[in-house]
C-alpha cells in the first residue's frame, strides 16, 4: 500500500480492487460481531480457514470475518455470496457440510436457515427474513460486506469518495449548508442539530481546534456504536476528516469506553491502515488539509459519554462535568474549540456529502431526518441491532421486525432512551419513533436502546434499577445528584420490599422535580426520568407495592413465594439436589415441596425444572 | 480602560452590572442575599451543592431554568428570579438532603433553619464532610500545596491525601480546617428556656487528636 | 522497586496526557492492580499532580488499587441482561464466592465484577471470565463455570 496524493490515484486504487473482487468465486461472511463471538464465531471462522485451503484453486473462495450483522439472537451468523444464502446459528461442526453442499454442489441446508414462525417456512435469502426486510440499513448495512479490518474492503465499495468530493469539489462552507440542509441531528441522545453545532465551532476563531467522535456508549442496553466502530471503523474515520477540514480542526479523538476492546481495537488498526494510506496526517490525498486522530480510552464511568466529563478524561482528569453555559465548541479540550459528535452521526456524514443533503432529508419525519440504529433487545423474539427510517412506529419494530413477545408473555411496555429515558406502555405503542414524539410523552428515543420488557417484568423493579444504576455512575460532584438519588434508591428499595407507606410516592415526585431541577449536568437533569414515567404509566403497579404489599410481574422478592405445583411435579428430584438451602423436600416420584421458611427465591429449581413446575407469584 | 456592562433584571429591579460577573457577585453588588455554601470569594467557584441556584430566563421567552448563580455569567437581558416558588422549594429539598446527611454541621443546620425545615423525611447520618471541596481549592489554589483531591465517585466519594498520607507538599499551614465548614461548630440549640449554647459566642473548642485541638484535620492519626 | 515497566509503557504512549488511561491499564496488566511506587512514577513521568492522579486511579471503576484475583468474572447488569434474570445470578455469585462485586475471595482466585453493560445485549444475561464471553446464562449456569474453574485450578484433585 502506497501513499495516495491524488484522487486520481484514488479511483485508480479502488478500480483495481474491484477487479479483483470480481475474481472470487464465493464469498463466505461470517460474521465476528461480539455477539457472535459469545456463541463460537471465531471458532467458525477458523474451521472455514482450515478446510477452505484445500479448495481454494477450484472455486476462488474468500473468506470474510466482517463486522456485526445485526441479527445477534441468531449467531453465527454466515452469509453465501453469489447464491444470497443467509445461514443462522452455524456451529463448527456445520462448516465441513456447508464447503461440501452449499459450496460444492449448491445445495442449500435446511437446518441452518432462519424459520419464519408465524408462516411456518424457512427463509433462505438475507432479504426476506422479517427481521431485515422492514429495515432500511444505510449505515449498518454495509457491516455484512467489510472486514474492519482491511482498508480495501471499504474503498472497494465507495470508500473515501465523499472525502475526496468534500476535499477537491466543496469549500469548507458548502459542506457545512450541505450538512445542514441534510436535517441531521446528533444521533448520541440529545438530538442536536449537527450543522448548527458545526457552524458555531466553525465560527470560533482560533488555530487549534478539536473533534471528538464518543463511543462511550454507557446506556445499558444500546450496542449500536459499538458494532459500528466494530464493523465499519473507516465510515467514522471518513466522518471526521470531512467535519475537521469544514471546521478547521486538525487534530481529532476516538473515545471509546473500556469495555469495548475489540472496537478500540478495530479503529486502531484502522487509523494505522489510513494513514499508511495517506488517508489521514498531513496532506491528505494532496489537498494541503493536515488532520490525524488518535484513539483515548475511557476507565470505566457512565458520566463520560457526557461533553464535558469526556473532555476531562481525555484531559487525564476524573470525569466530573462542568457547566456548559460555555459551550464546549467555544471552549472544549483544553480551552480550545471542541466539536463532539456520536459515532452513528459521524457515520452519517459520508453518505450525506455523497448522496446529497436532498435524498437524506427524504427519508424520515419532518423534524427527524434519516434513519437510526436501535439496539431492540430484552423480551423479544428477534432482538439485535435494527435500523429504520425515523417515523417508524414503536408497534412496527416490536412486532414486525422484533417478531413479538418471547414467551408468549404479553408485552408491557418497552424502555426507550436508557437511564435518561422512560418506559412507555404498550398502549402507545403506535407512536412514530423521533426525536420529538416519545420525548413529549415523557421518554425520549436516547441512542438507541430498545428494551421490551414483559408481564413478567417489575416496572417498581425498573425504576429501582435505573436509580441505582445512575447512583452508581454519579460522578459526586453535584449534593441532588449524589444525595438525591441515593435517597431516591432508598425509598425504591423500600418500596419493593414492602416498606412503603402513603408518604413514598409522593416523596419520591417531590425529589425527582428537585434532582430534575438543580443538577449540574444531564446525567442527574434525566435521572428521575425512569421514576416519573414509571408512575405516570404503571402507577398502579407502584400502588400495588406500597399498599397491598403485591408484586404483580411476581420478582420482588420479599414480597414473591416461590412453590411447586403438585399436579405437575414429576419428582425427579433435580430441585432438591439443585437447592442451596435444602429447601425443596420430597421422595423419588413423588411431588416434590418448597419450604418458605428456608427458600431465599435464587430461582434455582425452577431453572433446573423441565417439568415447568415451579410457579413464582 | 472601558468597564463594559450589561442590564439584568433581578427580583424585577433593573441593574447594570459589570460583564464577566457572575449572578451571585451581580446580587452581592446589589444587596440581594443568595446562600451558598461551597462558595467563597477568592478561591474558583465549584457549583457543587447548588444551594445557591436561581431561576434565569430571558427577555420575552417563557422557558426558565435553574442554575447555580456562583458560575453564571451574567448576560444582557437575562431575568432572573432568586426567590420563586421553583427556587425555594427546590432549596428547601437540597437542604433536606444536606441535612440528613450531615446533621451535625453548622451550614448544614444554619441553610435547614433558613428554610423553615423542622421534619425530616430521611434516614439520618452522621458525615462530618459535606463535599463542598473548599479545602482542596483553598490548597491547590491559595496555597499551592495540591495535597488534597477528591478521591472515589458517587456516594463513595472522600476528600483525601493521596495514598491517605501527607505528601511533602503539604505545609501544615492548616488553610484547609479554616475554610472548612465542618470545623465550625454546630450550635447546641437551646439548654433552658431562655438561654442559648452560646458556643459560637464562646468559641468552644472540640478536642481532637493534636496540640492545636482543633477536630478533622488531614494528618495520618485522624484521616478523614 | 525501580517499577522499570513504567518507564517504557510512559515511553509507549509518548508521555502524553492523553493516554493517561491507556497507560494505567497497561500498568494495571503488568502488575494485576495499580501499586502506589508505580503511580508516584507516573505522575513524575507525566509531570501531573499526584493527587489527581490518585484521584483518577480512584474514580475509574476498572482500576483497582488491591490486587486482583488470579480470575476475573465480569456480570453484565445492563437493562437487557438485567430484565433477563441478571440480579439472580449476581446474589447466587456473592453468596458462593462470599464476597462483593468489585472485591476478591480470600484465596485471591477470583474477582467479582458488576458492570453496567458489555455491549452484547442480544444474548443476555452475559457474563465474561477471564475475557471469554457466556451468553444466556442463569444461576445454575454460572455456579457450574465457578466449579469448573476450581476444580481446574485444584489441578484435578476435589
Amino acid at each position: 500500500m502506497r501513499i495516495i496524493k491524488s484522487v486520481s490515484q484514488l479511483e485508480r486504487w479502488r478500480e483495481q480492487i474491484i477487479s479483483k473482487q470480481k475474481l472470487d468465486g464465493v464469498v463466505i461472511s461470517v460474521c465476528g460481531g461480539t455477539g457472535c463471538h459469545a456463541y463460537g464465531c471465531k471458532g467458525v471462522k477458523d474451521q472455514f480457514a482450515k478446510n477452505i485451503r484445500k479448495d481454494d484453486a477450484e472455486h476462488k473462495i474468500r473468506l470474510k470475518f466482517t463486522g456485526c450483522r445485526g441479527f445477534c439472537e441468531r449467531g453465527p451468523i454466515v452469509t453465501i455470496q453469489p447464491q444470497g444464502v443467509f445461514y443462522q446459528r452455524v456451529q463448527e461442526k456445520d462448516v465441513p457440510l456447508i464447503l461440501s453442499q452449499t459450496i460444492e454442489k449448491g445445495k442449500v441446508l435446511d437446518h441452518l436457515l432462519y424459520e419464519d414462525s408465524t408462516k411456518k417456512r424457512k427463509v433462505a435469502s438475507e432479504k426476506d427474513i422479517p427481521f431485515y426486510k422492514a429495515q432500511h440499513r444505510l449505515v449498518l448495512g454495509n457491516n455484512g460486506l467489510i472486514e474492519p479490518t482491511k482498508i480495501e474492503d471499504y474503498i472497494g465499495m465507495g470508500g473515501y469518495q465523499a472525502l475526496a468530493k468534500a476535499l477537491f469539489e466543496m469549500e469548507p462552507g458548502q459542506i457545512l449548508d450541505e450538512i445542514t440542509a441534510s436535517g441531521l441531528r446528533g444521533r448520541g441522545g440529545a438530538g442536536f442539530p449537527t450543522g448548527k453545532k458545526w457552524e458555531e465551532c466553525r465560527n470560533t476563531p482560533g488555530d487549534y481546534k478539536y473533534i471528538i467522535c464518543n463511543c462511550d456508549e454507557g446506556d445499558p442496553g444500546a450496542y449500536m456504536d459499538r458494532s459500528l466502530l466494530e464493523g465499519n471503523p473507516h465510515s467514522i474515520l471518513e466522518g471526521m476528516v470531512i467535519g475537521a477540514f469544514t471546521m478547521g480542526a486538525n487534530q481529532g479523538f476516538i473515545y471509546v469506553r473500556h469495555e469495548y476492546p475489540f472496537a478500540c481495537k478495530s479503529a486502531e488498526i484502522a487509523i494505522t491502515q489510513a494513514r499508511r494510506a495517506g488517508l489521514l496526517g498531513k496532506d491528505i490525498l494532496g489537498s494541503g488539509f493536515d488532520f490525524d486522530a488518535e484513539m483515548a480510552k475511557g476507565g470505566g464511568a457512565f458520566v463520560c459519554g457526557e461533553s464535558t466529563a469526556l473532555i476531562a478524561s481525555i484531559e487525564g482528569k476524573i470525569g466530573e462535568p462542568r457547566s456548559k453555559q460555555v459551550h464546549t465548541v467555544t471552549e472544549g479540550l483544553w480551552g480550545k474549540p471542541t466539536n463532539i459528535n456520536n459515532v452513528e452521526t459521524w457515520a452519517n456524514v459520508p453518505l450525506i456529502i455523497r448522496q446529497g443533503s436532498q435524498w437524506f432529508s427524504s427519508i424520515g419525519t419532518e423534524k427527524s431526518k434519516g434513519t437510526k440504529i436501535f439496539s431492540l433487545v430484552g423480551r423479544v423474539k428477534n432482538t439485535g441491532l435494527v435500523e429504520v427510517p425515523m417515523g417508524i412506529s414503536l408497534k412496527k419494530i416490536i412486532f414486525d421486525i422484533g417478531g413479538g413477545p418471547q414467551n408468549g408473555k404479553k408485552i408491557k411496555a418497552v424502555q426507550t432512551g436508557g437511564p435518561s429515558g422512560g418506559c412507555l406502555p404498550a398502549s402507545l405503542f403506535d407512536l412514530p419513533v423521533d426525536f420529538d414524539s416519545l420525548t413529549e410523552v415523557g421518554s425520549m428515543m436516547g441512542s438507541g436502546g430498545m428494551i421490551v420488557m414483559d408481564e413478567g417484568t417489575c416496572m417498581v423493579d425498573v425504576a429501582k434499577y435505573f436509580t441505582h444504576f445512575l447512583e452508581e455512575e454519579s460522578c459526586g460532584k453535584c449534593l441532588p445528584c449524589r444525595e438525591g438519588l441515593k435517597r431516591m434508591r432508598e425509598i425504591l428499595a423500600g418500596i419493593t420490599e414492602g416498606k412503603g407507606n402513603g408518604e413514598s410516592l409522593s416523596l419520591l415526585e417531590e425529589l425527582a422535580r428537585v434532582v430534575a431541577d438543580t443538577s449540574l449536568c444531564g446525567l442527574g437533569k434525566t435521572a428521575p426520568n425512569p421514576i416519573l414515567s414509571g408512575l405516570r404509566y404503571f402507577r398502579s403497579e407502584f400502588e400495588d407495592h406500597v399498599y397491598r404489599k403485591r408484586c404483580p410481574a411476581a420478582v420482588c422478592t420479599h414480597l414473591i413465594q416461590y412453590s411447586i405445583l403438585e399436579g405437575d411435579c414429576t419428582g425427579c428430584g433435580a430441585c432438591k439436589k439443585i437447592c442451596p438451602t435444602q429447601a425443596v423436600e420430597g421422595d423419588r416420584k413423588k411431588s416434590h415441596r418448597i419450604l418458605s421458611e428456608l427458600c431465599t427465591k435464587c430461582g434455582s429449581c425452577k431453572d433446573v425444572c423441565k417439568a415447568n413446575a415451579v410457579r413464582v407469584q | 480602560m472601558e468597564i463594559r456592562t450589561v442590564k439584568i433584571t433581578m427580583d424585577g429591579r433593573w441593574i447594570e452590572v459589570e460583564e464577566g460577573s457572575t449572578i451571585l457577585q451581580a446580587g452581592r453588588q446589589f444587596g440581594i442575599h443568595i446562600p451558598t455554601i461551597c462558595y467563597m470569594e477568592n478561591l474558583s467557584p465549584y457549583g457543587g451543592c447548588r444551594i445557591c441556584v436561581v431561576e434565569i430566563g430571558n427577555d420575552g421567552s417563557d422557558k426558565t431554568f435553574l442554575d447555580t448563580s456562583c458560575t453564571h455569567e451574567v448576560r444582557e437581558g437575562m431575568v432572573i428570579q432568586t426567590q420563586s416558588p421553583r427556587v425555594i422549594r427546590a432549596r428547601r429539598m437540597l437542604a433536606e438532603l444536606l441535612v440528613t446527611s450531615a446533621p451535625n454541621v453548622k451550614v448544614a443546620q444554619d441553610i435547614a433553619a433558613r428554610m423553615g425545615l423542622f421534619k425530616v423525611r430521611f434516614p439520618m447520618e452522621n458525615n462530618r464532610c459535606i463535599l463542598c471541596g473548599l479545602c482542596i481549592r483553598m490548597c491547590s489554589e491559595q496555597m499551592g500545596g495540591k495535597a488534597l483531591g477528591f478521591a472515589g465517585r458517587g456516594v463513595g466519594r472522600r476528600v483525601s491525601m493521596p495514598f491517605k498520607v501527607r505528601p511533602e507538599t503539604c505545609r501544615l499551614c492548616r488553610g484547609c480546617d479554616y475554610v472548612c465548614p465542618g470545623m465550625i461548630v454546630p450550635c447546641q440549640g437551646i439548654k433552658e428556656p431562655g438561654e442559648f449554647c452560646g458556643r459560637c459566642v464562646r468559641l468552644e473548642e472540640i478536642p481532637g487528636c493534636c496540640s492545636t485541638a482543633t477536630f478533622g484535620c488531614f494528618c495520618e492519626r485522624n484521616p478523614l | 522497586m525501580g517499577f522499570r515497566p513504567v518507564d517504557e509503557i510512559v515511553g509507549k504512549y509518548q508521555g502524553k496526557k492523553t493516554a493517561l488511561i491507556s497507560i494505567l491499564h497497561d500498568v494495571q496488566d503488568q502488575y494485576n492492580h495499580l501499586p502506589e511506587g508505580a503511580l508516584r512514577k507516573v505522575a513524575l513521568k507525566l509531570q501531573m499532580d499526584l493527587n489527581d492522579i490518585y484521584g483518577v486511579a480512584t474514580f475509574y471503576k476498572s482500576f483497582s488499587l488491591t490486587p486482583k484475583g488470579k480470575h476475573s468474572i465480569t456480570l453484565c447488569l445492563g437493562t437487557a441482561c438485567y430484565v433477563r434474570g441478571g440480579p439472580r445470578i449476581l446474589r447466587e455469585m456473592k453468596k458462593d464466592l462470599n464476597i462483593e462485586p468489585g472485591q476478591t475471595t480470600e484465596n485471591k482466585q477470583f474477582s467479582l465484577n458488576a458492570v453496567n453493560c458489555l455491549g452484547v445485549c442480544a444474548i443476555g444475561p452475559v457474563m465474561v471470565v477471564d475475557r471469554k464471553y457466556y451468553g444466556e446464562m442463569n444461576a445454575v449456569k454460572a455456579k457450574r463455570i465457578i466449579e469448573r474453574m476450581n476444580k481446574k485450578g485444584n489441578g484435578g484433585k476435589s
